[in-house]
């Protein structure tokens, strides 16, 4: 409800301050000028944009703020003490306040999350194209590899910790146990959906296995590579908090234990807070770089959005 | 001049007989159809062309055994690459040939307005229309510069209006290039269309029923003396298509290839 009438009023600024030039005309036009056909995103298509950026996060915002003030007003007139729930604004406070700790300790998180990572995506890649070239490996491999999602974390993390001691290594090796495997699949799978005829195609023009990989293969695989990316990179952080709490010198899951041990919930859930904020930013990254490797799919939607306005041109002559 | 020979040509799937002897030949600078149901087996020749797959027979060109990259192959459906901007789709089969990226864009470039495609070089497959889409994939096939164009049911998953379209554009352009081609089609009225000659095939398994000759000038698409000719030689083939297609010896296998 609020929402929409931000939108409406955002609209009703935007018409505005600009003569009227809509988006939907500078589409109709667009095809019809030659080169300069790809409509390029101006101020106005920049203007609109963060309108539905703000449209369309309007209702998480809002449902986020309804959720923190309930549990304020239930924490601070509930008579409940704040070492067993402590409302958001003395979370918040006392997070300020520990706020070098919280980001001594952040760091080395940041940083086992994108060496384990690194190291998982890696591999991934790399097993994906063996099990593409060697079809009997992927039957070697895929009864491990889904044996080792069903192994539970809470279990494997101090013994693999007790294996390979409190450096970087162990937490590179949990988190690559968590996020290897989506991203393997996904990629294994996207190899596979290649269209049949596009491989004819550059067969019959001379093209060898290690082409048709390079050429077709590893491109088709890309939209799938990407959502398993993005169920992987939600893993990430919890897999590194989970190998800190383990045993760690330093990093947010060791902060957490020690803060829950010194009965400060307020403090475990001002780490909790950082690390929800971590995931949501690589999730951001991961979205924002599919955006810039994949541009032909924004093409596509622009392309379907003008559609329904409108026959595109160049069927002019057939 | 005759460029493709193909002498009693066989193909066995394990029990399943697709093609029983089919002997054919495409002169230099002739279009040819082969024409015949679907599920035919016209998709498994084009496979032993290409050398994607073996089979039994003789496959000669130019007098001597056939081998390796004679034809550039057009497939079925237009094959773009989505991830490709249409000039480096255009560009693929020279790439694939070992020509510099950019050597390779600057010999096609000039070919787009030709295609009807000037002013698209930059744009994504996805941006084009289906018409557009298959001149692209025409352009990726032409350039290749092969002896011999393939071309597999170009047209066949093109709405109807569009399909006439492109059908008359590419006689237009086959009368300005005189390539060698080879067409693989289901539709009768594309094959008289565009041939100088139409193999017409059994269904499976396929051998050569007739060969027909189309004698009508070029081009094809003026006159309605021309239209009443080839609505004639249209109807012979139908009759020969139909009279083969008996009902009763092979259950419908349902393939729409």
């Amino acid at each position: 409800m609020l929402s929409r009438r931000l939108g409406r009023w955002l609209r009703a600024r935007r018409s505005s301050i600009a003569p009227r030039k809509s988006r939907k005309t500078a589409f109709l036009r667009a095809p019809l000028c030659p080169a300069g056909h790809l409509p390029r995103k101006g101020p106005q298509g920049g203007r609109s944009a963060v309108a539905t950026a703000i449209t369309k996060l309007a209702p998480a915002v809002l449902s986020l703020a309804m959720l923190l003030t309930a549990w304020e007003l239930y924490a601070r007139f509930g008579d409940i003490a704040p070492t067993i729930l402590p409302a958001p604004s003395r979370v918040l406070a006392q997070a300020w306040e520990s706020r070098a700790a919280l980001a001594e300790n952040t760091l080395p998180t940041i940083s086992a999350t994108l060496a384990g990572f690194a190291c998982s995506l890696l591999a991934a890649f790399v097993l994906s194209a063996l099990v593409d070239f060697l079809p009997r490996l992927r039957r070697a491999l895929f009864p491990i590899l889904i044996a080792s999602q069903t192994l539970p974390l809470v279990a494997i993390a101090p013994l693999v910790v007790l294996w390979f001691g409190f450096g970087l290594l162990p937490k590179i090796l949990l988190i690559a146990l968590v996020t290897f495997f989506p991203m393997m699949v996904a990629l294994v799978e996207g190899y596979a959906a290649t269209e049949k005829e596009i491989s004819q195609m550059l067969a019959a023009m001379g093209a060898g296995r290690w082409r048709i990989f390079w050429l077709a293969r590893l491109p088709s695989a890309l939209p799938y590579f990407f959502a398993g990316l993005r169920i992987s990179i939600t893993y990430a952080v919890v897999g590194a908090i989970f190998a800190e709490y383990a045993g760690a010198a330093k990093g947010l899951g060791i902060y957490m234990l020690s803060a829950k041990n010194n009965f400060r919930p307020d403090l475990v859930l001002a780490a909790v807070a950082v690390s929800s904020a971590l995931t949501l930013a690589l999730f951001g990254l991961a979205v924002l770089v599919q955006r810039l490797a994949m541009p032909w799919e924004n093409a596509k939607s622009e392309r379907a959005g003008r559609d329904d306005k409108a026959e595109p041109s160049g069927e002019g002559r057939p | 001049m005759t460029r493709l020979e193909l002498r009693d040509v066989r193909k066995n799937f394990g029990a399943l007989e697709v093609l029983a002897g089919i002997s054919l030949d495409v002169a230099a600078g002739e279009f040819v159809s082969i024409l015949g149901p679907s599920g035919a087996g016209k998709s498994t020749l084009f496979q032993l062309l290409t050398g994607a797959i073996r089979g039994e027979g003789e496959m000669r060109f130019d007098g001597a055994p056939l081998d390796g990259a004679r034809f550039a192959f057009m497939p079925q459906r237009d094959a773009l690459m989505p991830w490709r901007r249409v000039i480096d789709n255009a560009t693929l089969g020279l790439e694939v040939q070992g020509m510099k990226r950019r050597a390779a864009r600057e010999r096609v470039a000039p070919m787009f307005a030709e295609f009807g495609l000037a002013g698209f070089e930059r744009a994504w497959p996805a941006e084009l229309s289906g018409g557009m889409r298959q001149r692209a994939a025409l352009l990726r096939t032409v350039v290749q510069q092969r002896d011999m164009l393939l071309l597999d049911e170009p047209f066949g998953a093109l709405d109807a209006l569009t399909r006439a379209a492109m059908q008359r554009w590419l006689e237009t352009m086959w009368r300005s290039h005189r390539w060698t081609a080879l067409l693989i089609t289901h539709d009768v009225r594309e094959a008289v269309l565009l041939s100088d000659r139409i193999y017409v095939l059994s269904a499976r398994p396929a051998r050569v029923v007739s060969e027909v000759a189309v004698p009508l000038p070029r081009p094809r698409t003026e006159s309605a003396e021309l239209a009443r000719e080839a609505a004639a030689i249209e109807a012979g083939i139908l009759d020969t298509l139909l009279g083969l297609a008996d009902p009763n010896s092979r259950s419908s296998d349902g393939e729409t290839k």
